[in-house]
């Protein structure tokens, strides 16, 4: 031992090695944390401002949505109102006081069918997305992880995916009568499939990292494995794949229905007025009925897609503290 | 790997025999009144059994389908019966799909290019201007249906004039490149906010990992940190979906196309299927649903070049 090392020892204070004091309070301290993950991801989420705004504003939207039909005043959509001197029908009619959204060529009441759109899109949406959500997820993560499955799941996927839905919707249109009812079967039949490809190729990525083989010899089950280590990680993915899945199936309407298997005329929704107003936009004094329901559609994606990304940042466990 | 692959490639060949002989059997169900248009009502039904005993359709399924399959085989895709009628699908299709191929492989160029500087850019400036401003494209775009934005495009666009000639013409021709940029822009719109969306949130994701902090601590410069480690893992997802968007440009844009007449592929199939042109759906099938196979298993090929942590084939003691 050299003589500086020997300094070294002898510096040590010799008070150093009694014993502590027992203090219940400090050892509280470091044995226990209050962190609760979804706890503060949402502490982060609720932080922010935008977030805020937008919450209110997609709740408000919903809420008026629901009540509009109960309110005092309110047209029906579907009714064709005629003038009642010459028994004409009002078409065309410029957005006034009577008529605040204007009406369409047959001579709806455009601020009627706007909200009765928004309820049956959101609704389709919102149950599509949802079955989306559970179902793509869970065949996702056991097409990802489970690989005696892999060769079945990917045969399911690819029939499934190469079957037009076009064929389908025709099908189920000459079977019962095209309706709501048609579209929400048609879209779950298929819309799952994007997610359970988005989820598995997130598996695929991260089944074999060295925690997962960890877990494996531990001898952990597969569904542990498959709710403890691999979904947990992928939250802020999937978080925003969700927040674009429900926009996501309102254009998707509004494709069905631009290539004319949407929803019959007489039951509004977003996907049927962007249509009607598409026809109608060359005249540039009735483009008014394009532009009102795809601002309305615009605020749904846009709160959507903003509360998506905001919660995927707050998601992140790094970012807590 | 190989013998993975080779496994992969011979399922694919059961795969589009299920979908193709499950196309064809749906096919079948559809009422038979949807052969004839609108000429329905105008025909004796004499003359609509003559028409549909033309077509084939009045053998037994199993006949049809058999008759299907020997000129599968013997390579011949059949001519179309309704859309253009006698015209062999093979014909159609040259004619049309370079225009969709063309377009296509331009806008994946474009979307590429711009979308992931884009999104590189948002993830390095995260919250800051940069970030901010591309948010709110990424955001527009996404908002804003595609039926609805596309329009304003072609409509105020090309109302652009130097001088008094427009810069941009309204529909496409195969001479002038000039008409080429409007489509191509349109149709690339919608593909630079999807890459630029989810390379910021894969970057993101990762910049937070422990191993940027180590090759922080190593010293190596921040452009040796984003292009060598963060760019590669945050590329690995979006590598799965690069071959099936590649291998099925040829299906088209439908919006697009018809918005500035392109003769290409775009809403072909969903035309043929309304008209139940038999012969050209079990074609259009046949070459859609080989490629999307193909494309699903190239995507996990390219996925574990680029991350080679990844194994597609069974080891031993994984599940």
């Amino acid at each position: 031992m050299s003589q500086k090392e020997l300094q070294v020892i002898q510096a040590i204070e010799d008070d150093l090695f009694t014993f502590a004091e027992y203090d219940p309070q400090a050892a509280e301290r470091v044995g226990y944390s209050d962190y609760s993950y979804w706890g503060s991801t949402l502490k982060i989420f609720f932080k922010n401002k935008t977030v805020i705004f937008f919450l209110v504003l997609m709740a408000s939207l919903i809420l008026f949505a629901t009540i509009q039909p109960y309110l005092p005043g309110q047209k029906s959509p579907t009714k064709i109102h005629t003038d009642p001197v010459t028994g004409r029908p009002l078409q065309n009619q410029k957005p006034s006081s009577e008529f605040w959204f204007g009406t369409n060529v047959i001579g709806q009441d455009l601020w009627a069918r706007i909200w009765s759109g928004t309820r049956t899109s959101l609704l389709i949406a919102i149950i599509v997305g949802i079955w989306e959500v559970f179902f793509g997820i869970f065949i996702g993560a056991i097409w990802g992880y489970v690989r005696q499955l892999d060769a079945f799941m990917t045969e399911a996927y690819n029939v499934i995916n190469n079957i037009p839905t076009t064929i389908l919707l025709m099908l189920l249109a000459y079977i019962l009568r095209p309706s709501f009812k048609t579209m929400v079967i048609a879209m779950c039949a298929t819309g799952w499939l994007g997610m359970a490809r988005f989820v598995r190729n997130q598996i695929v990525i991260i089944r074999d990292r060295e925690y997962n083989l960890a877990s494996r010899c531990l001898g952990t089950p597969t569904t542990r494995i498959i709710t403890k280590n691999l979904l947990p990680y992928l939250v802020s993915v999937i978080v925003m794949r969700i927040a674009l899945s429900i926009p996501g199936t309102i254009g998707w309407e509004v494709f069905l229905t631009y290539i004319g298997l949407g929803l019959p005329i007489d039951t509004p929704s977003l996907g049927n007025l962007l249509n009607e107003g598409r026809q109608v936009m060359m005249a540039p004094n009735l483009r008014y009925q394009l532009i009102f329901p795809a601002v309305v559609l615009s605020v749904i994606t846009i709160s959507f897609y903003v509360l998506g990304n905001a919660f995927a940042d707050a998601s992140d466990p790094r970012n807590h503290y | 790997m190989l013998k993975y692959s080779i496994r992969r490639l011979l399922q694919s060949l059961v795969t589009v025999f299920i979908v193709i002989t499950l196309v064809f059997l749906l096919m079948r169900l559809l009422p038979e009144e949807g052969y004839f248009g609108d000429g329905y009502d105008k025909l004796t039904p004499e003359q609509r059994e003559n028409i549909l005993r033309k077509f084939g359709l009045l053998d037994p399924w199993y006949i049809q389908l058999r008759n299907f399959y020997s000129s599968l085989l013997r390579g011949d895709l059949g001519k179309s019966i309704i859309y253009r009628p006698d015209v062999p699908v093979i014909a159609i299709i040259k004619d049309k799909a370079p225009f969709s191929i063309a377009f296509g492989l331009a806008s994946i160029f474009v979307s590429l290019l711009f979308g992931l500087t884009m999104g590189i850019t948002m993830a390095r400036n995260k919250g800051r201007f940069w970030d901010k401003l591309w948010t709110a494209y990424v955001v527009f775009i996404n908002a804003v249906p595609a039926a609805v934005y596309l329009l304003f495009i072609q409509l105020y666009l090309t109302g652009i004039k130097i001088g008094k000639k427009p810069v941009f013409p309204m529909l496409f021709s195969r001479g002038n490149p000039r008409s080429w940029i409007l489509p191509l822009l349109s149709m690339s719109l919608g593909g630079i906010a999807g890459y630029a969306l989810w390379m910021r949130r894969y970057m993101v994701d990762q910049l937070n990992q422990d191993y940027v902090k180590l090759a922080r601590a190593k010293g190596l410069s921040n452009n040796q940190i984003m292009v060598r480690h963060v760019m590669r893992n945050a590329f690995v997802p979006m590598a799965q979906y690069l071959p099936s968007s590649v291998l099925l440009t040829i299906s088209g844009s439908i919006y697009i196309e018809s918005l500035y007449s392109i003769p290409g592929m775009g809403g072909l199939l969903v035309d043929v299927i309304q008209r139940q042109d038999n012969v050209m759906v079990q074609a259009l099938v046949l070459i859609y649903s080989t490629l999307g196979i193909w494309g699903l298993f190239l995507g996990d090929i390219l996925m574990a070049v680029f991350d080679p942590r990844i194994r597609l084939e069974k080891r031993e003691g994984a599940r």
